[in-house]
């Protein structure tokens, strides 16, 4: 009995432990696609509405017009946000995965690298229209320079200022502000009686990381190097991380509790008059749902030092947006880049960047009046002028992990009373930069 | 289990009805094929042991040796072979992926020590004085095992917004309501994250605990405390000398049990922190995640994941010897 025992214990044991080490792995899979399947697709949509049902009846009656055209029945799953890279990452090494899917923009050039994604060559944008039909700020995040793009533009964003009309008027303040003074000097007015100034989500990696990249820019700094190697530690990446944290830290115009947001709470607070303005990109369905009205917010384009937004040292936003793929494994090759030409094609640009308040990368389908909403407007001017890719770079999603730790953990100090400094600032910076495992 | 039992018995029924015992040369094969028949008999559950557990576990050891990157996730056989450099990195802790590891390694130690202490402690003490029969208990026994039950998605996200610094219920009532606390402290942020941590582990955990106390609570003789009580024992002698005893067999299971689902829990602490857990509520398991599908290097997480394997095979194997010569000598 005693062994007995003894023997369940450890048979327990053995299969609670192997689900440690239970790291399941693929076969080598062959080159590239077939069409094996001719009649179907599967699509991974990412999510971009307020949620999963409303993105799949925005999306169904397109796929049944697709499939009344062509015959190809479309399966369509859409995937919430932090489930998409794991989803993709375990598709690549299983080899089993959809035919088309969207993507991040800024992972184009860290999945590009995998292999998974049919590179999209002269030959392949031809059957879409060629590449010329797209804008070259969406084309700038298709992958690594110097390579055939891993994706092609589906959705474009930008970052603008979105404002709150009547907390500025009860303030005093006439209108947005243009430069990062003049927004810290407003801010100052507007930051009183339990409101904030400016809301932040000091948890959410990438949203930092999408932060203190413009700055960086706005600084002179990039955080990687001309080879491709992680330079987080010069002058400027710290004067940049340190200028937007110091937004709570030394202005205090960002509420310390922000420090901890992630789930875009930082949106609720604005929606309630609790805050006076976010950095956000195409935030107006999201407002929207939230209850507030469309002419009690304003939009402006992000501040930079100069109060000129343009390229270079006055790039004041990312290239936001999202791509999609065709899967290198698919069994249905022509049917996937016809789906594609389909999902860019200008009419349904229009119809799905209307639905989910996003600017069509596609040029012809950028000038329908649809588009004319001055919200629109200012992020169209932005992503044609003054906004900048994130480096396409393989690391770039290591990058995004570090660095956007390294600015949730000042946050963190800032909001819990301890000082942020430069060399704070650099050797939580110097620390991200040793994280980066060479490859 | 059922392993080690089964060609024994197969043996014995053997022996007994072998008619063909004394027809010389012939004996050997029919004999053999017949032994063969429990195992043949096993072998779908052996191989489909082999293909759910063994499979995916000698995947990963091997992993661990290979430098494997974004670069050769699409076909990984083809990853280069780094020997023990995976491994030298994770131990390296001078270097700053190895102090993390070790840090965190010490959280998840304390985390789970505090967490399965405290889960036992009010498993035990709730089973306890659940066996006097009383008007709703019945209800009262559903209810403590509701945080058990529940997704820990729901439950979890629900404990995140209610350690919301401005807005949460905690921060309301320790300070609005009992004035415990000079403002509003954070609890998903620095130092205090572990206690956040602590408390969301502990309030789905005891239940468990509490379930399995009660199981074995069923199997000891009333007629024990009656006979304790009438040489005079009290409520606490009782506990001490009678309940506790009893329940050895029981809390050695269930305290390996705890300890190795609280050491390996991912789900907990990544709901509540997401990518980027606060230093002081880094557990093991998120950082091995971090360390592989984060930063796309599977080959150290791997790494890591074994080092992890075999801490936890060490304890669960010293526990098991410790726990078992314990028990013989109170026998002997």
């Amino acid at each position: 009995m005693r062994t007995f025992r003894a023997a369940a214990c450890a048979a327990t044991a053995a299969s609670l432990l192997a689900a440690t080490t239970a790291c399941g792995g693929g076969s080598p899979t062959g080159g590239g696609g077939s069409n094996d399947k001719p009649e179907t697709l599967t699509y991974w949509a990412s999510n971009q509405g307020p949620n999963l049902e409303a993105d799949k009846k925005i999306l169904t009656p397109e796929l049944k017009k697709f499939e009344k055209r062509t015959g190809i029945k479309v399966e369509l799953e859409v995937i919430p946000w932090s489930d998409l890279l794991n989803r993709i990452v375990t598709a690549t090494t299983s080899g089993q995965g959809p035919d088309v899917l969207n993507i991040g923009n800024t992972w184009s050039a860290s999945l590009q690298a995998t292999g998974a994604l049919m590179p999209w060559d002269d030959k392949a944008f031809e059957k879409v229209g060629g590449r010329d039909r797209f804008v070259e700020s969406a084309l700038g995040s298709t992958g690594a320079t110097g390579s055939d793009p891993a994706a092609v533009p589906l959705y474009s964003m930008a970052y603008a200022l979105y404002y709150n009309k009547k907390m500025f008027a009860d303030a005093g303040i006439d209108g947005p502000p243009a430069t990062w003074d003049e927004l810290v000097a407003d801010g100052k007015k507007l930051s009183r009686d339990g409101k904030w100034a400016l809301g932040a989500e000091g948890s959410n990696l990438s949203n930092n990381i999408h932060q203190v990249f413009v700055l960086g820019k706005q600084h002179g700094a990039d955080f990687f190097d001309s080879r491709g190697e992680p330079d987080f530690t010069s002058d400027g990446a710290v004067a940049a991380v340190k200028s937007y944290v110091d937004l709570m830290a030394e202005a205090k115009i960002i509420a310390p509790g922000n420090s901890e947001y992630a789930q875009n709470q930082s949106l609720g607070d604005f929606a309630k008059n609790k805050t006076a303005m976010v950095l956000w990109q195409a935030a107006a369905s999201t407002f929207e749902s939230q209850g507030m009205k469309e002419d009690e917010w304003g939009v402006a384009p992000v501040p930079v030092r100069s109060g000129a937004p343009g390229p270079g040292t006055s790039v004041n936003s990312m290239v936001a947006g999202i791509n999609m793929a065709v899967f290198q494994n698919t069994d249905n090759l022509d049917g996937a880049v016809k789906f594609v030409e389909f999902m860019t094609s200008d009419e349904e640009q229009k119809i799905l960047c209307s639905a989910f308040g996003s600017i069509p990368p596609v040029k012809s389908a950028q000038r329908d009046p649809a588009f004319d909403r001055p919200e629109l407007e200012v992020l169209r001017k932005t992503l044609a002028e003054s906004a900048a890719p994130l480096p396409q770079v393989p690391d770039e999603s290591q990058f995004e992990t570090t660095v956007g730790t390294a600015v949730k953990n000042l946050f963190a100090a800032a909001a819990t009373g301890r000082e942020v400094t430069t060399e704070t600032v650099r050797a939580e910076l110097v620390e991200a930069e040793q994280q980066m495992t060479k490859q | 289990m059922t392993t080690t039992a089964a060609p024994a018995g197969g043996k014995r029924t053997l022996r007994k009805d072998t008619p063909g015992a004394a027809r010389g040369p012939r004996r050997r094969p029919g004999r053999l094929r017949r032994a063969g028949l429990p195992y043949l008999l096993l072998l779908p559950a052996l191989a489909l042991e082999i293909l759910v557990h063994l499979v995916p576990i000698v995947t990963g050891i091997a992993m661990s040796f290979k430098q494997l990157t974004q670069f050769y996730l699409r076909d990984w056989g083809a990853a280069p072979w780094s020997g023990l450099d995976n491994y030298e990195l994770a131990v390296d802790f001078d270097a700053p992926v190895g102090a993390a590891l070790l840090q965190s390694f010490f959280v998840t130690c304390a985390f789970t020590v505090l967490s399965v202490g405290l889960c036992w402690l009010i498993g035990t003490a709730a089973a306890v004085y659940m066996q006097e029969t009383f008007a709703g208990r019945g209800i009262l026994r559903a209810l403590f095992l509701v945080p058990y039950a529940l997704p820990v998605y729901t439950a979890v996200i629900t404990w995140v917004f209610m350690f919301q610094r401005d807005n949460g219920l905690v921060n309301h009532v320790l300070h609005e309501q009992l004035g415990l606390t000079d403002g509003h402290p954070f609890w998903l942020l620095g130092g205090n994250s572990f206690v956040a941590l602590l408390t969301v582990s502990v309030w789905k955990g005891w239940p468990f605990a509490f379930l399995f106390i009660m199981a074995g609570l069923q199997n000891i003789p009333k007629e024990l405390y009656e006979a304790a009580s009438l040489d005079g024992a009290g409520m606490w002698q009782q506990v001490r000398r009678i309940t506790l005893p009893s329940l050895r067999p029981v809390n050695q299971v269930l305290v390996l049990v705890l300890f190795l689902w609280t050491f390996n829990d991912f789900n907990m602490p990544f709901v509540m922190f997401g990518e980027a857990a606060p230093e002081a509520a880094n557990l093991i398991s998120v950082h091995i995640y971090q360390s592989s599908f984060v930063t796309w290097n599977f080959g150290t997480g791997s790494a890591m994941s074994v080092l992890l394997l075999l801490f936890l095979l060490l304890v669960t194997g010293l526990y098991l010897l410790f726990t078992s010569r314990e028990r013989k000598a109170a026998h002997a």
